[in-house]
């Protein structure tokens, strides 16, 4: 079970190799890193404290922290949405923080709070396999993963159980799709 | 549904609070209304069954809000998403 502890080692260092900054406000930094702890603990993978998640792996893997939308919002907004990654900046008290709005498309987050919720009734279903892609060339199920923690790419049929590199878990794995030209 | 209501001196607007459990931003926003002494209640949308998400999907959508949080609502018609503590204080007076 990953503790605060640890969620904050796994934040910092992700920040520092990304040249970013964890949020100064330390009481807000707990926060958010209980957030993160209580979210591992509910669905298996650290997704962002301030977004709904659905518990279903394919629902949720953009906002797993980092969340996709990380980048982008740290450039432009100083900061990603929930304000665990800031800029150097925001860090530093030069530049106010303010609330970052969602860069989620909305049909995601539509999708994710209609999927969201502990069932009352319903029995649980068994985990749900995401449906298999069809390729029309290349090792039939391969892929490419990369590792949103480090950068490190795989190419093979499920990512990696833990990156190689940074030793995230398989969660933090998302898929490359590339097209070939020519 | 549960829906906590938090006691306040305050009781000059009727608010009201989307939030998610986990979410600081939301921490932030409850711990500014209890601060200021501001009556309101709050469900962590979370922490909610599937059926009692739909009903607030329903009313959030009906309000034609997006479905992030926090997303408070001031006497039935202001709707603020995010903790823009300058738009609260002007909405609330304080």
């Amino acid at each position: 079970m990953t503790g605060l502890e640890e969620a904050k080692r796994r934040a910092e260092s992700d920040a520092k190799s990304r040249g970013y900054f964890l949020n100064p406000d330390t009481s807000f930094l707990n926060d958010l890193l209980a957030g993160l702890v209580e979210n591992e603990r509910r669905y298996g993978y650290p997704s962002c404290p301030c977004r709904i998640a659905t518990g279903k792996f394919e629902l949720d893997r953009d906002i797993i922290c980092p969340c996709d939308y990380r980048d982008a919002d740290v450039e432009k907004y100083g900061a990603c949405y929930c304000a665990l990654y800031v800029r150097k900046d925001i860090f530093e008290g030069k530049t106010p923080l303010n609330p970052v709005p969602e860069r989620r498309p909305p049909q995601k987050q539509r999708a994710a709070i209609s999927a969201a919720g502990t069932p009352v009734s319903v029995s649980v279903k068994a985990a749900e396999k995401p449906d298999v892609e069809k390729k029309e060339s290349g090792a039939p199920g391969m892929k490419l993963w990369y590792c949103k923690q480090c950068g490190y790419v795989a190419l093979r049929d499920e990512p990696p159980y833990l990156c190689p590199i940074c030793k995230a878990k398989k969660e933090m794995f998302a898929e490359v799709k590339l097209e070939l030209v020519g | 549904m549960k829906i906590v209501k938090v006691l306040g001196n305050d009781r000059r607007h009727k608010v009201f609070v989307y939030a998610l459990s986990t979410c600081a931003w939301c921490k932030k926003t409850k711990k500014f209304l209890e601060d200021h002494g501001i009556e309101f209640e709050y469900v962590d949308v979370d922490l909610c069954s599937k059926e009692d998400i739909e009903v607030i999907r329903s009313e959030l959508e009906r309000r034609g809000a997006p479905m992030s949080f926090p997303y408070i609502i001031i006497d039935d018609n202001v709707g603020i998403l995010g903790f823009r503590e300058d738009e609260l204080k002007e909405a609330l007076g304080v």
